[in-house]
């Protein structure tokens, strides 16, 4: 990036000179450039770049699919072969918004048919599906190739199997935490018998039975095949047949195993294990009897990504004992099961780990098994560790203080204390200067969610240091609109920030209104702002679209201007009001 | 693409602030502010933990205590929570198991873990330490004698039964509410007549 805009600001100054280059040479050039900010930062240099680079652009990423509308983004960039959308707010994920508030994906589809778009990739997140949209997409785009759905809903087996059938190219299909309506039908068989491009299958959300022969022969006619992530149904000795068709799999996933297979299966699985030299990456284990993990020791010094955190089955020891043997591993999921200990054990032994997520096992109940010593062990043996996800049961200042000394290259840092207001566990005091060295000590971070007993002082700390901020989440926090003034003051790259529970108001909602329209999106739940000051804000900034939600249909809220808003998601937009609101969904 | 950012340096935004509400109102509008923290506390026992951070001004009206259970807390995904919940946390596995208890005459109800107690001479002398009356001695024949007060509890069939003629562990199993009987409903219920 650095080398990009040196050269950009030579082509400045030169821009005059720029006249005599013909648009094939900069399209060449720009060829190289391919993530989605830098070739942002190249269309707004100059007119002739911002009209070379669109119609060459080929990959488009839209973080709010209300944002614009799919019209304008297929006028803008006739090239469009990979798009990707994302739908709802990220607190959706916790329920947070309402089911039915929108995020569909129909209307990007038929738009891209009725236009003709090339559309080869296609990758969503947080959005509604419907069998529909699948059937539409799956006889619209004669190149479609890779369709990846993380975290959608809407869809069922039904959908899958237009895709199957009718994407004779498809060479990716990677589902991921989506709720599907499963019919357990054959949308696996409707894969054609001359289908053979595969490259990428995961199935692993869907819970429904698959016909185990038909799984067997796909992967047998699909040399390509390099990542295969496999759902509860697949057993034992169907891994192990699947394996020795596919030892050059990079990435698997592998189902559920309750029962001790007897020992002439377990061998054999341990023969097709030691085979798949190549194997990288290595999930799912969602209910495993413990003496099967040792099949698995022979890809682990190769393995650089371990996704254990659906395996609940897998206790201290066992966990402890896999981990021992993977020297190389980069990043680790686990649930909070392991311990301190096991935390320690894998601080010793993952010397290249740069990322880490420690889940709760059990939400319920919320006592996490991770406390503030674990995370200390992992900062001081793991040096390149720059994202963390970390549920505990308790967190100290000291800790946070120690810990960002070991780690000053986080990126991502995202703390949850299972109590969101427990305070420092020893001195009892708020967590301000514990998240202070945080962001004090990680001058590259990007994004931060805090918890615990925190005071507005925290969030002064986040204004003066986190300069590349640029995704906050803050629940039940601060003392008052203080704080969050030092957050949109102080963080200029702020892009979202997702607030809940915590005493903000319209003081701080209206402070600079501005910013908004250089942010993404803003999201307040249960804060202090009300309807007042939301009109007030939606009258000053006609171009974002200021959204709240009322869950209590109270006709006469309408006219209430003091009453406290429930919900607020506001985000710039060019689109203007969004048409498929549902009722509860108000625009103002 | 960065705006000016208009920076207020001694961060003292009352003469900008929204004021809502009528004129004079001011004093309430603070309090709000700042009992506000109190209200968005998820767990009971939280209230009052933080031990001198800060001085916490008493709110004239306090609002009611939160619920335990917090929407979306913690922050995972339902895809991941449900796939957790296989665990099977049954009801007769949970470390706990809250009844009602009522009184004749007495003007609240009150609620007691039947789990921490390992039989009924416990249950019962909880019973009447928590609504100081005394419950007279049991006997098959003749129920509770002595006293004015039966124990009885409503089962899953809806019927109201007395607490003491079925096993412990069956009781327990059955027991939905308590109710402590007086007068002539509980001879009724006590006594062979």
């Amino acid at each position: 990036m650095v080398s990009l805009c040196s050269f950009i600001s030579y082509y400045w100054e030169e821009e005059k000179r720029m006249n005599y280059f013909p648009d094939e040479v900069l399209e060449h050039v720009f060829d190289f450039v391919t993530s989605s900010r830098d070739r942002n930062a190249l269309s707004q240099v100059c007119k002739s770049w911002y009209r070379i680079e669109s119609s060459s652009r080929q990959k488009v990423f839209i973080g709010n699919c209300y944002a614009i509308s799919p019209e304008r983004v297929i006028e803008r960039f006739p090239a469009l072969k990979s798009i990707a959308l994302k739908g709802k707010p990220h607190f959706a994920d916790f329920n947070l918004v309402p089911h039915e508030w929108g995020g569909f994906v129909y209307p990007w589809i038929e738009a891209f048919a009725r236009n003709r778009v090339g559309l080869e990739e296609l990758r969503l997140k947080r959005m509604v599906v419907s069998d529909d949209s699948l059937e539409l997409l799956s006889r619209s785009f004669a190149n479609f190739k890779s369709l990846v759905l993380v975290s959608c809903e809407g869809f069922t087996t039904d959908g899958l199997a237009a895709i199957a059938a009718n994407c004779r190219c498809l060479r990716e299909l990677d589902l991921q935490e989506n709720e599907v309506e499963d019919h357990r039908g054959h949308w696996l068989s409707c894969f054609h018998d001359s289908h053979t491009s595969l490259v990428s299958l995961n199935f692993a959300c869907l819970k429904g039975d698959i016909n185990l022969g038909v799984l067997e022969r796909l992967v047998a006619r699909s040399p390509n095949l390099r990542s295969l992530r496999l759902n509860r149904a697949v057993p034992f000795d169907t891994l192990q047949k699947i394996l020795m068709q596919s030892p050059n799999l990079v990435d698997l996933g592998v189902g559920s195993y309750v029962h001790d297979p007897d020992s002439e299966t377990y061998d054999k699985l341990v023969t097709a294990i030691e085979k798949c030299k190549s194997v990288r990456s290595l999930s799912g284990f969602l209910d495993v009897a413990p003496h099967c993990l040792p099949a698995f020791h022979s890809i682990c010094p190769n393995l650089t990504s371990l996704n254990l955190s659906y395996a609940p089955g897998i206790q201290g020891g066992e966990l402890t004992k896999l981990i021992r043997h993977c020297r190389k591993l980069q990043r680790l999921w686990i649930l909070d099961c392991i311990g301190d200990k096991g935390l320690e054990v894998v601080a010793s032994t993952c010397k290249d780990l740069q990322e880490l997520r420690v889940f709760p096992s059990d939400p319920y109940i919320g006592h996490a098994a991770v406390t503030e010593e674990g995370l200390v062990a992992i900062s001081s043996g793991c040096p390149k560790l720059h994202s963390i996800l970390y549920f505990c049961q308790q967190m100290t200042n000291a800790a946070l203080i120690t810990v960002a000394k070991n780690c000053p290259n986080f990126i991502r840092f995202r703390l949850c204390i299972l109590d969101p207001t427990k305070p420092d566990a020893v001195t009892q005091q708020p967590l301000d200067e514990g998240f202070g060295a945080i962001v004090h000590s990680c001058r590259g971070l990007r994004r931060l969610s805090l918890t615990g007993l925190l005071t507005d002082q925290v969030f002064l700390y986040i204004g003066m240091y986190a300069e590349q901020l640029e995704m906050l989440s803050i629940a039940f926090a601060g003392d008052s609109d203080k704080g969050m003034q030092y957050v949109l003051n102080g963080c200029k790259r702020l892009r979202k920030l997702e607030i809940r529970d915590s005493p903000f108001g319209n003081g701080a909602l209206l402070m600079d209104v501005g910013k908004y329209e250089a942010m993404r999106s803003l999201w307040m739940s249960s804060c202090e702002v009300t309807l007042g000051g939301c009109k007030t804000l939606a009258k000053k900034m006609p171009r974002l679209n200021v959204e709240i939600m009322n869950e209590n249909e109270q006709t006469d809220f309408i006219f209430d201007d003091a009453q406290k808003v429930d919900k607020m998601y506001l985000y710039r937009t060019l689109a203007g009001q969004r048409k498929d609101a549902p009722d509860f969904v108000w625009t103002l | 693409m960065e705006g000016v950012v208009a920076y207020e340096n001694d961060l003292n935004l009352k003469a900008t602030e929204l004021r809502l509400g009528l004129p004079g109102t001011e004093r309430n509008q603070e309090q709000a502010v700042s009992c506000a923290r109190n209200n968005k506390r998820p767990l009971p026992e939280t209230g009052d933990q933080n031990g001198g951070a800060k001085a916490k001004s008493d709110a004239p009206n306090t609002p009611p205590a939160p619920k335990a259970h917090t929407v979306g807390w913690p922050p995972i995904r339902s895809y991941r929570k449900n796939s957790l919940q296989q665990p099977k946390q049954t009801a007769a596995e949970s470390s706990v198991m809250y009844v009602k208890v009522s009184m004749d005459g007495a003007p609240y109800l009150r609620k007691i873990d039947l789990k921490v107690y390992q039989g009924y001479p416990e249950l019962l002398k909880a019973l009447e330490n928590m609504f100081k009356f005394t419950i007279g001695e049991y006997s098959e024949r003749e129920g509770y004698k002595g006293s004015e007060y039966a124990p009885t509890y409503e089962d899953k069939d809806g019927d109201w039964m007395l607490v003491g003629d079925v096993p412990w562990e069956m009781f327990m199993s059955s027991c939905k509410r308590l109710r402590i009987m007086k007068g002539s409903e509980a001879r009724g219920l006590g006594c062979g007549v």
